[in-house]
């Protein structure tokens, strides 16, 4: 089966006032894919949905969705989107079931023709279904928006941060049931300030100040760290930060828990190398042994390496 | 101050028949972080109130810097800073404002506050936005400025409840920074976060389960107890014990 | 149409479970008519009167019997003279004061002026002065009633009498309230509730969804007409069974020019919605830009006639005041649409008017 793309960008770009809050913002998402776009607060994510599910015109560039344009297929698209928006967005006085009702009624639908498509979540919500969404957890609020988001049976889903402020536990059974939306084939661009959701996805896009850092599968990000990268652990982390930073080879470094991820300048050195010179280094400033290893680079740490360079 | 900066014993508190906090004993050592982990509902808002002073004990006892939280709750606010990310700074005054305003609660004198505005914006780089209001600068710098102020009179413990929701990864660390020095300075650092891989920065954690503490000690002495790679697999072995992992 | 009836079922849902709001929306129209009739009244009884009636002969007898005979009045005593007055005023024991000349019976026949002095306690100026309205028009009846070739001789205070012949406030007070009853419920209410759901960001769901915003407000109003009509109808009978305000007119007459005033107030909320961000806005908006003109510049509190002629001028554009004249004539007059006509006639321009610019003001995006 031939499909277009899910979703189509291209050098979209949106301001609000001063702010460039969509700066060319351009990117793919495939038919079945789940896509994330991770990024703190205030990177523009929110205004990217809005524009995808046509709540909002972009200044320039277009996008499409299901192979339809979000400013001129505007009535149609708001059929065939699910969307979550950011902020909670039910009914805190009505129960779970009125107000999935609701939303099935609003899309001219009702619960029973959707039973199918919302099976796996309203099973965890089924015994709910009585009480307030005011008075649900935090997990299972957003397990019903996107019960909610599902109830008119849409051709894609696009969710703005779903898992911010949500526990960790509830957050992996959120990503446990978009695995399985997924695989039936279900697109799905979810955003997140999350790094390590990151891996749950396809692919996914980097996105700060308005800006696509990066955009690719996960692991492939890691992969493509430009430079030498260690973790060092032992003595005092603050002690440890100041010297390193002081190493006249260093890139960057910065706490990673209980570590520290040193990012060594010189791009084609050997990290073994670069490992025995840095425990030298340590050592001769007093600071005791510690230990020095090359590692994989993750998403966090591609993250604020993207950041560094984009900045300068 | 002589003794744990935070010394909880048994402390308990019971709204109606729901018992919200269950009995806790723990102790929070000078200059120390601690982590206070579970999940939504585990009781951690609750313990937090009690410990500064705000919502009195059921049965147990807390000190707080020395100073017992039910008895001694003046003494308490007194000495601690406390933080969150829903509301810490008012948005519609500009930086200096906000920190002469707090500088003013807390009973500093004007000379002390204008000297520590002056060290608070040059060690996070604000002095140029100092006239700005706060709801114009971002949001990273936000959070660093309300950490500044609430440990604008030198207390001995600082509450921060979800400090780093939502800021980009060089942020979070620039504010990871300033908590390590407090915390070289004395300051002991009581901090909530649904981050875990943050917890792992703490030099202890305690997770919170049904208003009990289900395990406490140093995040890789957690881990290494129920023998989980990482703190959410540790999170989700004491919440989910039946699931598999 | 499922989108809509959707919508109706959970804006009625809304309602009913905010209990504190629904209990006040229901309890304000009795309390409203409970103090506005009793403790804003503006008549008073049993005023403690004393007749100077130097000569009394059939006429004046017949004007101590009218006088005796009223609610208003107590009649403490019929005097020769003026000569204890004084002392009497004084003490309290009595309030005002009707003092006859000599020989009224015979004055009359001769179709004379009849200088009656009437004194009144204006210790309280505005109670002094409906002392004085009261005795005044009871000495008027009598007299024409004594000489009916003297009768029409004041036009303007005949007419007033004759559509309040007891000079009830209450009667006055009634279609006021039934503005301003409908206003809070309407506009208010309507304005709250959308712009809560920007507030909570519920729009957004709204908004994306395939639903047209016309939709959503019909959805949104449909439950507060209903309560509109609930509002007027327990100011009805609240009035009527507390203080036996009559209406001479048709109920259904009124339900349906009330109807037309919901719709008006329904879109004045849907316009300070459109522009209010918030539901603090809306609810500043709504008190200070429609419920202060509703109580001050529709002749409710203050009749139009003593409001400086610039705030006469700006009281055309305010809804209430027409609808005022419409209710106070199906109700006190007993008229009906052949009189009213002009007044709904400009009612229904508004509210076209407003429907317009509210719906233009609607938007598709959050932009």
């Amino acid at each position: 089966m031939s499909q277009g793309l899910a979703v189509e960008a291209r050098g979209l770009q949106r301001r609000f006032g001063d702010t460039m809050a969509l700066d060319d913002v351009s990117f793919d998402v495939a038919p079945g894919e789940l896509f994330g776009v991770i990024g703190p607060d205030g990177a523009g994510k929110t205004t990217l949905f809005r524009i995808l599910v046509t709540l909002l015109l972009p200044d320039a560039g277009s996008a499409r969705v299901l192979e339809r344009d979000v400013v001129r297929d505007l009535w149609e698209l708001r059929r065939r989107i699910g969307y979550m928006p950011g902020r909670f967005s039910l009914y805190p006085d009505l129960s779970v079931a009125e107000n999935l009702g609701f939303y099935a009624a609003l899309f001219d639908t009702t619960v029973a023709a959707a039973r199918e498509t919302i099976a796996p979540i309203w099973r965890q919500l089924e015994p709910f279904a009585g009480r307030r969404a005011g008075a649900l957890s935090g997990g299972m609020k957003q397990k019903l928006a996107l019960c909610c988001a599902l109830v008119h049976r849409p051709e894609i889903l696009l969710l703005d941060e779903p898992t911010t402020g949500v526990d960790a536990v509830s957050r992996r059974e959120f990503w446990d049931l978009l695995g399985r939306l997924r695989a039936k084939g279900l697109p799905i661009v979810v955003s997140t300030p999350y790094m390590d959701e990151a891996d749950l996805c396809d692919r996914v896009t980097l996105m700060q100040r308005g800006k696509l850092l990066v955009t690719d599968r996960p692991a492939e990000i890691g992969r493509r760290y430009p430079r030498p990268l260690l973790a060092v652990r032992g003595g005092s982390i603050l002690g440890l930060l100041g010297i390193l930073r002081r190493f006249p080879h260093a890139a960057a470094v910065w706490p990673f828990g209980a570590a520290l991820h040193y990012t060594d300048a010189r791009a084609g050195a050997a990290p073994e190398g670069v490992a025995a010179e840095l425990r030298a280094y340590v050592a001769s400033a007093g600071l005791g042994e510690v230990s020095v290893e090359p590692i994989a680079a993750g998403i966090e740490d591609a993250f604020m390496w993207h950041m560094a360079e984009e900045a300068a | 101050m002589s003794g744990p900066a935070i010394d909880a014993r048994a402390l308990t508190r019971r709204f109606g028949t729901f018992t919200a906090v269950d009995g806790i004993s723990f102790q929070v050592e000078r200059g120390e972080v601690f982590g206070f982990l579970g999940a939504n509902g585990a009781g951690k808002t609750t313990a937090m109130r009690m410990l500064i002073g705000l919502l009195a004990p059921s049965s147990g006892s807390a000190t707080v810097a020395g100073y017992d939280v039910a008895t001694q709750a003046e003494q308490v606010r007194r000495r601690i800073g406390y933080m969150s990310q829903r509301f810490s700074l008012y948005e519609d005054l500009t930086v200096r404002e906000n920190i002469t305003l707090f500088g003013g609660i807390y009973g500093l004198s004007n000379r002390d506050i204008a000297e520590r505005t002056g060290q608070i914006l040059s060690r996070i780089g604000l002095q140029r936005a100092a006239r700005e209001l706060v709801r114009e600068i971002p949001l990273g710098w936000k959070q660093q400025l309300a950490f500044c102020v609430a440990l604008l009179h030198r207390p001995a413990v600082v509450f921060l409840d979800e400090p780093t929701g939502g800021v980009d990864p060089i942020t979070r660390r620039r504010f990871w920074e300033l908590i390590y020095e407090a915390g070289a300075e004395g300051t002991s650092v009581l901090v909530t976060t649904h981050y875990l891989d943050e917890a792992e920065y703490c030099n202890r954690i305690s997770i919170m389960m049904d208003g009990a503490i289900a395990a406490m000690g140093t995040p890789s002495d957690v881990r290494r107890g129920l023998g989980a790679a990482t703190l959410d697999e540790v999170f989700l072995r004491l919440t989910r014990p039946g699931a598999a992992v | 149409m499922r989108p809509i009836l959707g919508f109706v079922r959970k804006e009625t849902l809304h309602l009913l479970r905010d209990r504190q709001t629904l209990a006040i929306l229901i309890l304000l129209p009795l309390v409203q008519v409970l103090i506005f009739g009793f403790a804003v009244r503006t008549d008073v009884r049993e005023i403690p009167i004393v007749v100077v009636d130097p000569t009394p002969d059939v006429a004046t007898l017949e004007l101590r019997e009218r006088v005796a005979a009223s609610e208003r009045f107590r009649l403490v005593a019929v005097a020769p003279s003026t000569r204890e007055l004084d002392s009497q005023f004084q003490e309290g024991s009595v309030r005002q004061a009707l003092v006859l000349p000599r020989d009224v019976e015979r004055r009359l026949g001769r179709g004379d002026t009849l200088a009656v002095q009437l004194l009144t306690d204006g210790s309280d100026p505005n109670t002094g002065g409906i002392m004085q309205g009261y005795a005044t028009a009871v000495l008027r009846r009598w007299h024409a009633d004594a000489t009916p070739a003297a009768r029409g001789l004041r036009i303007e205070v005949a007419t007033r009498m004759r559509f309040n012949p007891t000079l009830e406030s209450a009667h006055l007070f009634v279609p006021g309230l039934v503005a301003f009853v409908l206003t809070i419920v309407s506009a208010l209410m309507t304005a709250i509730s959308i712009t809560r759901e920007k507030e909570t960001g519920t729009m957004e769901m709204l908004l994306v969804s395939p639903i047209r915003p016309a939709a959503i407000v019909a959805g949104k109003v449909t439950p507060y007409i209903a309560l509109g009509f609930v509002s007027v109808l327990l100011v009805l009978v609240a009035a009527r069974a507390v203080f036996e305000v009559p209406l001479q007119g048709s109920l259904l007459l009124l339900l349906a020019e009330s109807g037309l005033y919901i719709v008006t107030s329904l879109a004045l909320g849907i316009v300070i919605s459109t522009r209010a961000p918030t539901q603090r806005t809306a609810m500043l908006a709504a008190l200070a830009g429609l419920l202060m003109p509703t109580l001050m510049l529709s002749g409710f509190i203050f009749p139009l006639e003593s409001l400086p002629s610039p705030l006469q001028a700006l009281s055309h554009i305010v809804p209430a005041r027409w609808f005022l004249v419409v209710v106070r004539g199906i109700m006190l007059k007993g008229a009906g649409l052949p009189t009213l006509w002009q007044e709904t006639l400009i009612l229904a321009g508004m509210t076209v008017l407003l429907l317009i610019a509210g719906s233009r003001r609607l938007t598709i995006r959050l932009d």
